[in-house]
C-alpha cells in the first residue's frame, strides 16, 4: 500500500481549496478584504486634522486598520465561517476522511495570512496615494512590523478557530461574533485615540490582544517621538510579545482540545 | 475475518438508553441493511462504528480496528472506510471535479477521478458548481466524495432520500458494482424495497435493541407467512388468509369452473413484516 500524504502538504492543498472558495463568494471577498478600506476611506476624509506634531488622523488610523485588519481577516472570518461548516457538514464529512486535524488549520491558517497580506497592502496603498500616510524607511520598523504581523495573524487564526466553538448555530455566528468585534475596536484605539478614551475602557482592552496589536503597529508608523504620548510613555514592545504570545497558547490550546466538528 | 464486530454495545445520553447491548457480526463482502424507526438507536449505533461517537460498553472492531482510537493508527483505518453521511451541504463555491480531485488526494490508494465521476452519472456536471446541483445530483457527489478512497467498508446512510425513481434505480446499480467489487457495505435506510433489493442481510433494530437479523425474504417468517388470496364473488370481495394458496386457487378454479373473477394473491411485503416487528415492540 502507498504511504499516506503528509498532514503539511494536504494542509497546503487545503489552503489553495480554501482561497478558490474565498475568492468565488463576493460577498466575503467585499466584505473582509474591502471593508477596512472603505473604512479608511470614509475616516480619512472625515478627519483631516493632526492629533501630535506630524502625525495626521489618517496615520493613526491606518496603523489602527492594519491591527483590526488581522483581527477581520483571522478571528472574525474564522469564527463566522467554521460554524457555517460545521452546520452544513463538511466538518463532518472531513472527520470521517483520512485527512489529519492539523491540515485543516494548516489550510485556514493560509487562508489568513494570504488575504491579511493582500488587506495590509491594499490600506497602505490607499493610505500612501490618497491620504498622505507615511511609509516608514528604517529597517528596523519593517522588523518590528514583521513579527507583529506574523505573531499578531497566529494569534487571530488560532483565537477564530477557538472561538468557532461559541456560536450555537452557523447562521447566528455572525450576529455573536461581530458585535465583539467591534466593541473591541472601538475600545482598543481603533476608531479613536487610545489616549481620549476612559480609563476603565482602557483597563478593559488591555486584557484583549487588539489593544496591544494596535499599539504595536503604532510603534511602525508613527514617529518614535508619539511614544510618550501613549498610555505608559512607551510602546511597551516587550509587553506586547508576551501578551499576544499567551493569547496564541490560549488559541491553539482551545483550538486542538475543544474543536468540534460536528453539531451537537 | 469479519468487517464489523460488535457485542454488548451500550450507550446512553443522560437518562435516554439510546443503544442497550447490540451484537452485530457484518461479513466481509456483504451489503447489511440496518432498519429502524426513528430514535431506535440506528444513527447511534452508526455513528460509533463510524468513529463520531464514543460509547459506553462493548467491543466494536470495525475492520480488526476500534473506531474509538486515535492518531496514525485512526487515519490509516479512515484510510480503508467510507463514509456517506446522511445531510451534507457544502456552501458549493466548488466544482464537482474539484471537490473530488481533492478528496482524491486525502487516500494512499484512491479511485480514478474520472472512473469514480462516471460510475455516479456525474459527467455532464463534472464541471458545475456543487450549488448550481440538484437535491440528488448533490446526493451523488457524496457518494462519489465516499467512494473515491476505494474503501473496503462502505457506510451508507439514507443514500437515496430525494432520489427520483429512475435516479435509485441507476444508484442501486452503483451498490451491486460496488459489492462486486468486493466492497462491505452498511447501508441505513428507510425504503424497504431499497433494503430488500440491494441487501443480503436486514437487521432490524428498535429500541436500542436489536429485534431479528435474517435475509430480506425470511425477516420475521416472511417466507412461510399466510398469503391472502382474495377474488369476487358475486358482489361481495372475498378473502382469505392461507399458507397454501395454490390449493385455495386450485378449489375456486374447479367452483368458477375457469376464470377467477379479480384474482390476486399477496404476500406479506417486507414492509408489512418490518412495521409488526417495530409496532409489537413498541406495545
Amino acid at each position: 500500500m502507498n504511504k499516506l500524504p503528509k498532514a503539511i502538504s494536504l494542509g497546503i492543498r487545503r489552503g489553495g481549496l480554501e482561497m478558490r472558495q474565498f475568492a468565488r463568494q463576493r460577498e466575503s471577498v467585499v466584505f473582509t478584504l474591502l471593508f477596512p478600506v472603505i473604512l479608511l476611506i470614509i475616516f480619512g476624509s472625515v478627519f483631516k486634522d493632526t492629533i501630535a506634531p506630524g502625525v495626521t488622523f489618517s496615520q493613526y488610523f491606518v496603523a489602527g486598520m492594519i491591527a483590526s485588519g488581522l483581527v477581520n481577516t483571522g478571528f472574525q472570518a474564522l469564527a463566522i465561517t467554521i460554524p457555517l461548516e460545521r452546520e452544513f457538514g463538511a466538518l463532518k464529512r472531513l472527520r470521517g476522511t483520512p485527512m489529519p486535524a492539523s491540515s485543516y488549520f494548516i489550510g485556514k491558517a493560509i487562508l489568513v495570512s494570504v488575504s491579511t497580506v493582500i488587506q495590509i497592502f491594499m490600506l497602505l496603498g490607499f493610505g500612501f496615494l490618497f491620504f498622505g500616510v507615511q511609509i516608514p524607511t528604517e529597517p528596523s520598523k519593517w522588523i518590528t512590523f514583521a513579527w507583529l504581523v506574523l505573531i499578531g495573524s497566529a494569534c487571530s487564526t488560532a483565537l477564530g478557530i477557538a472561538f468557532s466553538i461559541v456560536p450555537k448555530s452557523g447562521r447566528g455566528a455572525s450576529a455573536v461574533v461581530s458585535p465583539i468585534v467591534i466593541i473591541l475596536q472601538f475600545f482598543s484605539g481603533v476608531f479613536l485615540v487610545f489616549t481620549q478614551l476612559p480609563f476603565w475602557m482602557q483597563q478593559l482592552a488591555a486584557i484583549f490582544p487588539l489593544k496591544w496589536l494596535t499599539q504595536g503597529i503604532r510603534s511602525v508608523f508613527l514617529p518614535d517621538s508619539f511614544a510618550e504620548q501613549e498610555v505608559a510613555q512607551s510602546w511597551e514592545s516587550e509587553k506586547t510579545f508576551i501578551i499576544l504570545v499567551v493569547w496564541l497558547l490560549v488559541g491553539i490550546y482551545f483550538s486542538v482540545r475543544k474543536f468540534k466538528w460536528d453539531r451537537d | 475475518m469479519n468487517a464489523i464486530d460488535v457485542t454488548g454495545l451500550k450507550k446512553s445520553y443522560g437518562q435516554l438508553e439510546a443503544v442497550r447491548g447490540i451484537d452485530l457480526a457484518i461479513a466481509s463482502g456483504e451489503i447489511f441493511a440496518l432498519l429502524g424507526p426513528n430514535g431506535a438507536g440506528k444513527t447511534t449505533t452508526v455513528e460509533i462504528l463510524e468513529g463520531f461517537r464514543t460509547r459506553d460498553s462493548g467491543k466494536v472492531a470495525v475492520l480488526g480496528f476500534d473506531p474509538s482510537g486515535g492518531g496514525l493508527a485512526s487515519r490509516q483505518w479512515r484510510n480503508r472506510i467510507g463514509i456517506v453521511l446522511q445531510s451534507t451541504s457544502d456552501a458549493g463555491d466548488l466544482t464537482v471535479i474539484e471537490t473530488i480531485k481533492h478528496f482524491h488526494g486525502y487516500y494512499s490508494n484512491p479511485r480514478g477521478v474520472d472512473e469514480v465521476i462516471n460510475s455516479v452519472g456525474l459527467d455532464e456536471k463534472a464541471n458545475s458548481l456543487i450549488r448550481k446541483l440538484s437535491g440528488g445530483q448533490r446526493r451523488r457527489l457524496d457518494v462519489a466524495l465516499g467512494i473515491i478512497g476505494n474503501p473496503e467498508l462502505l457506510f451508507l446512510d439514507e443514500p437515496t432520500t430525494g432520489f427520483d425513481p429512475q435516479a435509485r434505480r441507476s444508484f442501486w446499480s452503483l451498490i451491486r458494482q460496488l459489492r462486486q467489487s468486493g466492497t462491505t457495505i452498511l447501508l441505513t435506510t428507510h425504503y424497504l424495497d431499497e433494503a430488500e433489493a440491494l441487501a443480503d442481510r436486514v437487521g432490524v433494530i428498535n429500541n436500542g435493541q436489536i429485534v431479528e437479523i435474517s435475509t430480506p425474504t425470511d425477516l420475521g417468517g416472511r417466507a412461510s407467512a399466510k398469503a391472502v388470496v382474495s377474488w369476487r364473488d358475486g358482489d361481495e370481495i372475498k378473502s382469505e388468509a392461507t399458507a397454501n394458496p395454490t390449493a385455495v386457487i386450485n378449489r375456486l378454479n374447479s367452483q368458477f369452473n375457469g376464470e377467477i373473477p379479480e384474482l390476486t394473491v399477496i404476500r406479506p411485503s417486507l414492509e408489512d413484516i418490518y412495521l409488526k416487528m417495530i409496532g409489537a415492540e413498541h406495545e
